[in-house]
């Protein structure tokens, strides 16, 4: 009976600690799919959660708030969209850059909102009816926002439109092989900013999750390496929307025990424990596959210009 | 109207007449003049910052101006933070040429102060010899924190941007368990901070500035003595032809794995180095991390993509970047501007600068006939100068 609780209560604990990096890794996963690495994940969260709070802190009501983290976190990526798409620029300095300027930006406009609570905050709410289901109910669907239940449901239709439609086949293969895509007539630029646009869009969401439901406030240090982490859980999961949503569970599993070390472990070396395990979970990966890249799409990285070979 | 492929008569081909074609060679006045152009927009985005905070724009920059190049007490300052950014930026500089990705110079850093703090509280060793010891101590421990990303790059494969990332979080939270815990002074309440270091474990300043003129001096002869390794020896050239292509190294018989780990732990010894500064040249002790470094470990990102391959362009770009740290304590003091302005010039900078590379190698020309291979953007800002560039890549396909 006490380990059933501790199970439920751990696994609870990891689904709220996991959403922002679901949201955010599913972004990921969709524009890297399409060939575009994204390393501006930690800015476009942190834009996304100042955003967020701003306009949720403004209006009083947080559905805005949450409207304006999402075009926040996808204005991010027009920007990274525009200089490693359009001009071909280094993908990684692009996303780099997107990050410090994300970062700072927010640290500058949010300095009004520092320190206040949200009044009227993202609620907790129940699933109707698979609530009741034992065991899965109180584990996954009972006392959690609006948004962590959405991040399920994000995954699977992450998994269905980019594995069973048609425009999700053009988004892999643009990712894959975008001479293909292009000889074949298909738009590869529009395919790679609509799937970088999207993967802003939901780093946004999972900002704004932080800064209107997990803890309804503003701080520099909100992200705090969330959004890197996201990244490696990406790889993690081999680029797949359903293995992301295992993976982050299994991450925020790891997490949620090891801040029940509390009474063991100083609190500083607890709080150094999620980027540990995320090195850790590369390293799994990496030595797991051993010398056979499979999962990475194969133009990963690569601009495309018509004529290249 | 051209012949490029099946798709090509399509929309886009009608579109424009006229195509981009990139070429294997940036002329150095464009680099300059693109790279001038990326700081001016940079400059007139503070601008319009002043103005809506309410500072009159040309009592500001004067202001900036005046305190931190005309006056002496502010031309140190900005020499200064050039320090650490001098060493940080010369071995991100190598690392990039050899395409590792090297992000974590800033708990390189911290891991440098560490080891610098360890030998100053901890070695009790003779009196003149505790200053070498600790830069040897900071470089070592430096090495051994970014030797681990590369060891994992080059044996399994594995990100080599999120691991050294990773791993700047981890020496973050080392540290404040240091001064939190087992190094806490006893008299620290409040803050954390280590014990203070004695007398010969800190370094000598110009007059009363904080300049540490000798980790400038080591900074200086390492962007000397990297000029001439790149320039002159057989590790130069292994160190060109890696970053040219891969493929090409290996035919040429060079251990990529070996060249990328000695590279990979320069650089991060060379961020140790910059944390023994700031420790035993500024604080004196052991102090909170964000306090130790204000982002240099990031910033030098720039100072090394602004230099473009060049080592000795890291100097004028460090000393740049020096003066955006310095001209942003003048705004947060004297202009009461909010202090995280120069991450928002740093990463704004870093952004034109990465958008505008392409712009400096190529050219527009009416659509006819074939398109040639476009050159991979990312070579121009990791390979070395355009002078010995193999021309081989440009031709037409």
């Amino acid at each position: 009976m006490d380990l059933d609780l501790l199970v439920v209560a751990t696994v609870a604990r990891a689904l709220a600690f996991a959403t922002p990096l679901l949201w955010a890794a599913l972004g990921e996963v969709i524009a890297e799919r399409s060939g575009v690495v994204n390393l501006g994940v930690e800015g476009m969260m942190a834009l996304g959660a100042v955003a967020g709070f701003a306009v949720a802190f403004t209006t009083g009501n947080v559905w805005w708030g949450l409207a304006a983290a999402a075009l926040a976190g996808m204005a991010g990526s027009a920007l990274h969209a525009v200089v490693a798409i359009t001009l071909r620029a280094d993908a990684y300095v692009s996303g780099l850059s997107l990050t410090m300027l994300g970062l700072g930006l927010s640290a500058l406009v949010g300095r009004a909102w520092v320190g206040r609570p949200l009044p009227d905050p993202m609620r907790t709410v129940d699933v109707p009816w698979l609530r009741d289901l034992p065991l899965l109910g109180p584990m996954l669907f009972q006392g959690q926002h609006l948004l962590t239940y959405a991040a399920l449901v994000a995954a699977v239709v992450a998994w269905v439109l980019l594995f069973h439609t048609r425009g999700g086949l053009v988004l892999r293969s643009v990712g894959e092989n975008p001479v293909a895509v292009d000889v074949a007539g298909l738009p590869v630029r529009r395919t790679r900013y609509a799937a970088v646009l999207i993967g802003g869009l939901l780093a946004g969401i999972g900002g704004g999750y932080l800064s209107l439901a997990y803890r309804p406030s503003w701080g520099e240090g909100m992200v705090n390496g969330l959004g890197w982490i996201a990244i490696a859980l990406a790889i993690f999961a081999m680029w797949h929307p359903l293995r992301v949503l295992l993976a982050g569970l299994l991450f925020g599993a790891c997490f949620t025990l090891a801040f029940r070390l509390q009474t063991v472990f100083p609190p500083e070396l607890l709080t150094l424990l999620p980027y540990a395990f995320t090195v850790l979970a590369l390293v799994f990966t990496a030595w797991s596959r051993g010398r056979r890249a499979f999962g990475a799409p194969e133009a990963l990285g690569r601009p495309y210009l018509r004529g290249e070979r | 109207m051209t012949g490029a492929g099946p798709a090509a008569g399509g929309r886009s081909a009608r579109r424009r007449s006229r195509r981009w074609e990139p070429r294997a060679e940036a002329p150095a006045w464009r680099v300059v003049l693109v790279t001038l152009a990326a700081v001016a927009v940079a400059a007139l985005v503070v601008t319009w910052v002043f103005v809506s905070y309410g500072v009159e724009p040309v009592h500001a920059w004067s202001t900036i101006v005046r305190r931190t190049l005309l006056e002496p007490r502010g031309l140190s300052e900005t020499l200064r933070k050039a320090v650490p950014l001098l060493l940080i930026g010369i071995g991100l500089l190598l690392a990039f040429r050899a395409r590792f990705w090297n992000i974590g110079a800033e708990g390189q850093l911290l891991a440098g102060a560490v080891g610098a703090t360890a030998v100053a509280l901890f070695a009790g060793l003779p009196a003149p010899l505790v200053i070498p010891a600790m830069f040897l101590a900071g470089a070592l421990a430096g090495a051994a924190w970014g030797a681990v990303p590369a060891l994992l790059k080059a044996r399994l494969g594995v990100n080599e941007i999120i691991t050294t990332l990773m791993f700047n979080y981890i020496a973050l939270y080392v540290v404040r368990y240091l001064i939190n815990g087992p190094w806490k002074a006893r008299t620290a309440t409040g803050f954390s901070y280590s014990e203070r270091f004695p007398v010969e474990a800190v370094l000598p300043t110009f007059g009363t500035t904080r300049l540490h003129w000798p980790t400038l001096v080591i900074a200086l002869v390492l962007v000397g003595v990297i000029a001439l390794l790149l320039a002159r020896s057989r590790f130069g050239f292994e160190v060109e032809v890696l970053g040219r292509s891969p493929e090409a190294a290996r035919y040429a018989g060079i251990d990529a794995g070996r060249v990328t780990l000695v590279l990979a732990a320069l650089a991060a010894g060379a961020a140790g180095m910059a944390g023994v500064g700031e420790v035993a040249g500024i604080h004196r002790r052991l102090v909170e991390p964000t306090q130790l470094s204000l982002g240099y470990g990031y910033a030098a990102i720039l100072v090394a993509l602004l230099a473009r391959g060049r080592a000795l362009a890291v100097v004028p770009a460090a000393l740049f970047l020096g003066f955006v740290f310095a001209a942003g304590d003048v705004m947060r003091v004297s202009l009461r501007l909010p202090s995280q302005l120069p991450d928002v010039v740093t990463g704004l900078v870093l952004l034109l600068v990465a958008a505008s590379e392409p712009l400096t190698r190529g050219r527009w020309v009416r659509s006819e006939g074939t398109e040639p291979p476009a050159m991979p953007v990312a070579d121009a800002l990791t390979a070395g100068p355009p002078a010995r560039a193999a021309g081989a890549e440009g031709g037409g396909g």
